[in-house]
């Protein structure tokens, strides 16, 4: 509500600001237009020629070391190497009998107990009890329903065990990640160590480590932690080194006038102003966690992504949506749990109505009935097993599936059509151009690319990336994965901006799709490919129709409040001038919020990347696919580790050349 | 306005407490007719106790059938807590290797594993034969063989490629392959044939069938890759095209196959940690036999029943006792 008032502070109209361009004239179009005229030049000459294509079973030196390394690995272990069994093996040990210690307790039957140590009942009321201490009372209310939703749907102990993956998870990203974050803010040297780091672990795709861990921390609960910390921690380092940064230099200043010491500088003074933000971090943390948590069934981790996965093996939408339903409910209700707590802890700096104390005695008084639910559930096994007379998710999924199934008979033909269309008339002429261009003249063209439109740095990271590429011996299927990168993206922007200029337009539409959006990010994306597949069969485009549904939400709103952002005076001057709304929205609100739609492309690009894996399960081929095998077939293994480290070269290269473009041409 | 929303939300808040403790009272009330809990008596009928017993699921529903019924006998008679782990083969392999799954009931040759696990680490060990013959080949949808009867000789493939293009196949006709873990020599086939077609990656077993059935509807061709055995020919006679017939050897070489699969003689594996922890189910796995048919019997039950997996385990292992006995033995 406030963003509106506060937006127009920024200048962003031309008149204010008259002396700006004086950078010189570059004829980028010009340049654009020759690269072009060769490119298509050489693809129409040596069409075929050159392409470094290499057959789905062939691997080259590069793979086969890998497969020698991971084999030496597996043969110390087995022998008892004191690195893989002392260290490791004594982490991925107390690891597991911690989780199974959490699950005899919360979830799975506790022998010689036939069910856990606390039933379902206590479980629901311990948890909320949780809720309220950290978030207040309507989080709790919130965490009861959710935790009676599993029960109701049949899921109740993949339910619980999510919560118990995602909880271990976090708690080790916050012991980790806070000190690391903390180190960064306080010394440049370690913040420009760390950072390449953390954008590596961002941009590799999970599951390309997922293989390499399962090898060394076995397959199970463990190793779903480890890559499930592997793939949060990254934005908890982040948002701490920042929360920690910005805290005002003034305080800092003054309590250093006091001479207090950097340790006390810390303890007193910056990690208490941080601390909202720092609750921030520990909420994208979670929600990362959750939706790794469901990847992680794939080596076996225990939780709510096992139905999901068994339902997209037989294709059984309804399971699927049941599940993923009951996904959706854990993220909502972590989401907005973690947002209370950073709330209420930003509000103790400033303290409230109900004084701590009281608070306090709420809390504690609360227990009482929280004891006597655990007390109960461990006596009646009505109480301790949740009954199965209420569950109504097989009766739910099973009426999903048949309306699916009726509804993909009537639709199956327009929806084949429309993939037919994008993939004859744009995916494969596409993909033709790019794949089947010899790879020196494409090298070229995206290195012209970078250094016409950003400049020599983004030229060079091109360079440096499209070696990495190179050495990794899969350029052919790399720009395959470019082509339907591409494809996605630009279909998301078409979207994004449609969606965007009518919501920043109008804020009743805004109202309503908003909160649509707002789902659609917490869904972890495993759960949209099952109806995808259903509808576009296994296909390229199924795969890009999935980066779509996770890539739009995102763009959507960045380009709506760019739209919105336009200075409100600049819109009334043309609406006074007499313009139509086409006019409008063509000539003054899309120019003028260029900054954003340009953010709107980077992050839609990236989030399509992010999906390259993802899409592999449903008929992507190429990088993704490679990924996959990697991951399920022992020959492969080089090669599926070769595909992730290609696949994080081309997303660095994309983002650098967008990021120095946008810093050349977004300002206008 | 502000205090009237708020006080809006918290009366909307309120009225979801209130369904909350609605809604667990009616469960309380519903379930306090449960009992009391007892502590479960370890020593089932099997006398000595079993302990865990970890069965690796690979993903078909034929598989799903073996791992029940050895789950099933060996929970109710041999009192061991089982569990089942849902991981590809090549994972199912690797947990045998670090102690975390026990047995492997349906392997499809694999010499690459067996030889590092079995023949070079020592960490797993084969347990015969399953009793079941495999089958690995390219089908077409019954409409197909019946319309272009010359279909299934591989020689008249290159004909009909054109019949077969869709718009992954990039102007050839498309091969259907399944799950990226499964056993397939198909692209090398295709190059080593001539074959004018491309592999293109379905991703499972379900989206096999699915192509199939469509196909079979709408009168679409279909070339896949597709296995016994498997309880959808009980719905759909699919038919086989024979490639250049097998004989021992003429796959050694991976790239240069030109050969149909080879007839796969299923086995069983365990890890040798198992094989040492006198677990009476080493004894069950090692006497564990199941035909083609009895195993497409309980699938059928799974997949097109949608029966759950223990459920029709156990119907089948109620109708054949004697069956069940001789595993015992």
């Amino acid at each position: 509500m406030t963003a509106l008032q506060e937006r127009p502070a920024t200048p962003v109209s031309k008149e204010e600001q008259p002396y700006v361009d004086t950078a010189p004239r570059r004829r980028t179009g010009l340049w654009l237009g020759v690269i072009a005229a060769v490119w298509v030049l050489g693809w129409l000459l040596l069409r075929g020629h050159n392409t470094l294509a290499l057959a789905f079973q062939d691997t080259t030196g590069f793979h086969t070391w890998l497969n020698g390394i991971r084999d030496s690995v597996q043969l110390a272990a087995s022998r008892g190497n004191w690195f893989f069994n002392g260290v490791i093996g004594t982490v991925t040990d107390a690891l597991n009998s911690a989780i199974t210690a959490l699950q005899h307790l919360l979830s799975l039957p506790a022998p010689p107990r036939p069910v856990p140590q606390v039933g379902w009942l206590g479980v629901v009321a311990l948890l909320a009890w949780v809720g309220l201490a950290v978030a207040g009372w309507k989080s709790s209310v919130m965490v009861a329903l959710t935790l009676l939703a599993f029960g109701f749907f049949g899921y109740w102990q993949d339910g619980i065990d999510t919560l118990i993956i995602t909880s271990v998870a976090v708690l080790i990203c916050v012991v980790i990640g806070l000190p690391v974050g903390i180190a960064m803010a306080r010394r440049r040297s370690v913040s420009a160590a760390t950072t390449p780091v953390l954008d590596v672990l961002q941009t590799m795709p999970s599951f390309a480590y997922l293989t390499p861990l399962a090898l060394i921390f076995g397959i199970g609960p463990a190793a779903a932690v480890v890559v499930t910390v592997i793939y949060s921690v990254p934005p908890l380092v982040r948002i701490t080194e920042h929360g920690i940064r910005s805290v005002p230099t003034g305080a800092v200043e003054a309590a250093e006038s006091l001479g207090v010491t950097r340790g006390q500088l810390l303890r007193r003074v910056q990690l208490p102003m941080a601390r909202s933000t720092i609750v921030v971090g520990v909420n994208q943390c979670t929600m990362a966690a959750v939706s790794m948590a469901t990847i992680a069934v794939l080596i076996n981790g225990p939780g709510l992504g096992k139905p999901v996965q068994a339902a997209l093996q037989s294709l059984d939408v309804g399971t699927a949506a049941v599940a993923g339903l009951a996904l959706v409910l854990t993220a909502i209700m972590l989401d907005r749990t973690t947002t209370a707590a950073s709330e209420r802890s930003g509000r103790q700096a400033h303290p409230g109505r109900l004084s701590t104390r009281n608070r306090r005695w709420v809390i504690l008084g609360a227990l009482v009935p929280v004891a006597a639910a655990i007390y109960l559930s461990r006596l009646y096994l009505g109480l301790a097993t949740f009954p199965t007379s209420v569950n109504v998710g097989p009766r739910l999924s099973s009426g999903i599936s048949s309306f699916t199934d009726s509804f993909v008979n009537v639709v199956d033909t327009a929806t084949n059509a429309f993939k037919n269309l994008v993939s004859y008339a744009f995916l494969n002429p596409l993909q033709s151009l790019l794949a089947e261009t010899p790879w020196w003249l494409m090298a070229a063209v995206l290195i012209a690319l970078a250094y016409v439109l950003g400049g020599w740095r983004p030229a060079a990271s091109t360079v440096v990336c499209e070696a990495v590429i190179l050495a990794t011996g899969l350029w052919h299927d790399t720009m395959i994965t470019l082509t339907m990168t591409i494809v996605a993206t630009v279909l998301v922007m078409v979207v994004a901006v449609a969606l965007g200029v009518w919501m920043g337009r109008r804020r009743r539409v805004d109202s309503v799709i908003r909160p649509v959006l707002d789902a659609f990010q917490t869904i972890p994306p495993f759960v949209y490919l099952v109806p995808a597949l259903a509808l576009f069969a296994s296909s390229r485009f199924t795969a890009i129709i999935a980066a779509m549904a996770y890539a739009t939400p995102i763009a959507t709103k960045l380009v709506a409040d760019g739209i919105r952002g336009v200075s409100p005076t600049t819109v009334e001057a043309a609406e006074s001038a007499g313009v139509t709304t086409r006019q409008m929205i063509s000539k003054v609100q899309i120019p003028m919020s260029r900054e954003a739609l340009v953010l709107a492309t980077n992050q839609g690009l990236l989030y399509v990347l992010s999906m390259v894996v993802i899409g592999g399960l449903v008929g992507a081929g190429s990088l993704g696919y490679i990924v996959v095998s990697g991951f399920s077939q022992s020959q492969l293994f080089g090669k599926g580790l070769a595909a992730g480290i290609a696949i994080t070269a081309l997303g660095v290269m994309i983002d650098r050349i967008m990021r120095y473009s946008a810093a050349r041409y977004g300002r206008g | 306005m502000k205090g009237r929303t708020l006080k809006a939300l918290g009366a909307r808040t309120r009225r979801l407490g209130l369904a909350t403790v609605a809604a667990t009272a009616a469960l309380v009330l519903a379930a306090c007719g449960g009992g009391n809990i007892h502590n479960s008596n370890t020593s089932a009928a099997g006398g000595k106790s079993c302990g865990n017993l970890n069965i690796a699921v690979n993903p078909w529903v034929g598989y799903v059938v073996n791992a029940h019924l050895v789950g099933q006998v060996a929970q109710t008679k041999l009192g061991c807590t089982v569990s089942y782990q849902d991981v590809k083969e090549e994972v199912g392999w690797q947990g045998m290797a670090n102690g975390t799954i026990d047995t492997v009931l349906e392997n499809w040759g694999h010499p690459e594993l067996v030889k590092k696990y079995i023949t070079q680490q020592h960490v797993v060990q084969d347990v015969g034969l399953t009793g079941s013959d495999g089958i690995i080949g390219w089908y077409v949808p019954p409409w197909m063989a019946k319309k272009y009867p010359d279909i299934t000789n591989w020689k008249s493939l290159n004909k009909y490629a054109s019949l077969f293009k869709t718009s992954e196949s990039g102007g050839k006709g498309q091969l259907l392959d399944g799950d990226p873990s499964y056993v397939t020599n198909d692209e090398a086939l295709v190059k080593n044939l001539h074959l004018n077609y491309k592999v293109v990656v379905g991703g499972s077993e379900a989206a096999l069938i699915q192509s199939f059935r469509t196909a079979e509807k709408n009168h679409k061709a279909l070339l896949a890759y597709f296995y016994q055995p498997q309880w959808f020919f009980s719905e759909m006679k699919l038919v086989k095209v024979d490639l250049p017939p097998y004989t021992p050897g003429c796959d050694a070489n991976a790239a240069k196959v030109a050969c149909d699969y080879p007839p796969y003689k299923l086995n069983k594996v365990i890890s040798k940690k198992f094989a040492d922890s006198g677990s009476p189910a080493v004894k069950l796995i090692k006497g564990f036999k199941i035909s083609n048919s009895d195993q497409n019997l309980v699938a059928t039950d799974i997949a097109q029943k949608k029966m759950d997996p223990d459920v029709a385990a156990k119907k089948w292992i109620d109708a054949n006792p004697d069956k069940v006995k001789a595993w015992l033995q």
